[in-house]
């Protein structure tokens, strides 16, 4: 019961703060309400009981991507411009709107075969057993290290001054 | 009513449809990031929900949105870099105004 009442508010806020990303002109606020959309994903993944998934959320977005867009916001000082949309606004309001409809009729009608099992909790013990552990994720956890450390460089080099 | 998978995915989509419509719609680059942002998010939710009712022990769902988030870092990192670097030389970071590769 508690996890429905929770879900209801964090979905409908979830939802609201990515509305207001796009209605607001005003950049800086746009990405003030982003921060409060990944927090409320942060709180979806608390009652999907991904205690570690909502940590690692709340640290990698809410602490850093967010730091990341409010400087390059700060960097580029368009504030004022704000962000109007273009020519497209039409067909891509029918395209997003014919895209939920399909997923929401899709998703509707198929029979999921939802498991009655009880979920893993703690998950952080098994997160890393399966990452690290014998027969695990291990190539794709070095893969991804080596993915941020050449997007880390790739950024220095961008952004570095001629 | 008890909350189910389908509460999530149609969260999730409603989420990505929100993103893909800033995506197409925004002139400021950054907004596009935030939606693509958005939308990832939407991904990761339907990950973590098909983990926790699908399979419930296996937590691969969770794996995946671990990865997921490791790519949206390195891309909004990289991107942010992108945009910085074209306001330096073109002082704009319109979407509409970045047109040298239009044919």
């Amino acid at each position: 019961m508690v996890v429905s009442i929770a879900f209801w508010i964090l979905a409908i806020v979830g939802v609201a703060a990515a509305l207001t990303v796009i209605w607001l002109r005003n950049v800086f606020r746009a990405s003030l309400a982003l921060i409060l959309c990944l927090l409320t994903v942060a709180g979806i993944y608390v009652t999907l009981s991904a205690d570690f998934l909502a940590a690692v959320q709340v640290l990698i977005y809410v602490g850093g991507i967010s730091i990341l867009i409010i400087l390059a916001i700060m960097l580029t000082r368009e504030v004022q411009r704000g962000s109007p949309a273009n020519k497209l606004r039409i067909p891509a309001f029918i395209v997003a709107a014919i895209f939920l409809g399909v997923m929401i009729f899709t998703l509707v009608n198929t029979p999921w075969q939802v498991s009655t099992l009880p979920p893993l909790e703690p998950t952080t013990s098994a997160l890393a057993g399966k990452l690290l552990g014998e027969g695990g994720f291990i190539l794709a956890v070095e893969i991804a290290a080596a993915l941020l450390l050449a997007a880390i460089l790739g950024a220095i080099v961008l952004v570095r001054e001629k | 009513m008890t909350i189910g998978l389908e509460h999530y995915l149609i969260l999730s989509a409603i989420l990505f449809s929100i993103g893909l419509y800033g995506a197409l719609t925004k002139r400021n680059a950054i907004v596009i990031l935030m939606c693509i942002e958005i939308m990832l998010n939407a991904v990761n939710i339907a990950m973590v929900a098909f983990s926790r009712f699908v399979t419930p022990t296996m937590l691969t769902g969770q794996i995946f949105a671990i990865f997921i988030m490791v790519v949206a870092a390195a891309e909004a990192a990289v991107g942010l870099a992108i945009i910085i670097s074209i306001y330096r030389s073109r002082e704009t970071i319109e979407s509409t105004k970045i047109d040298l590769m239009k044919w």
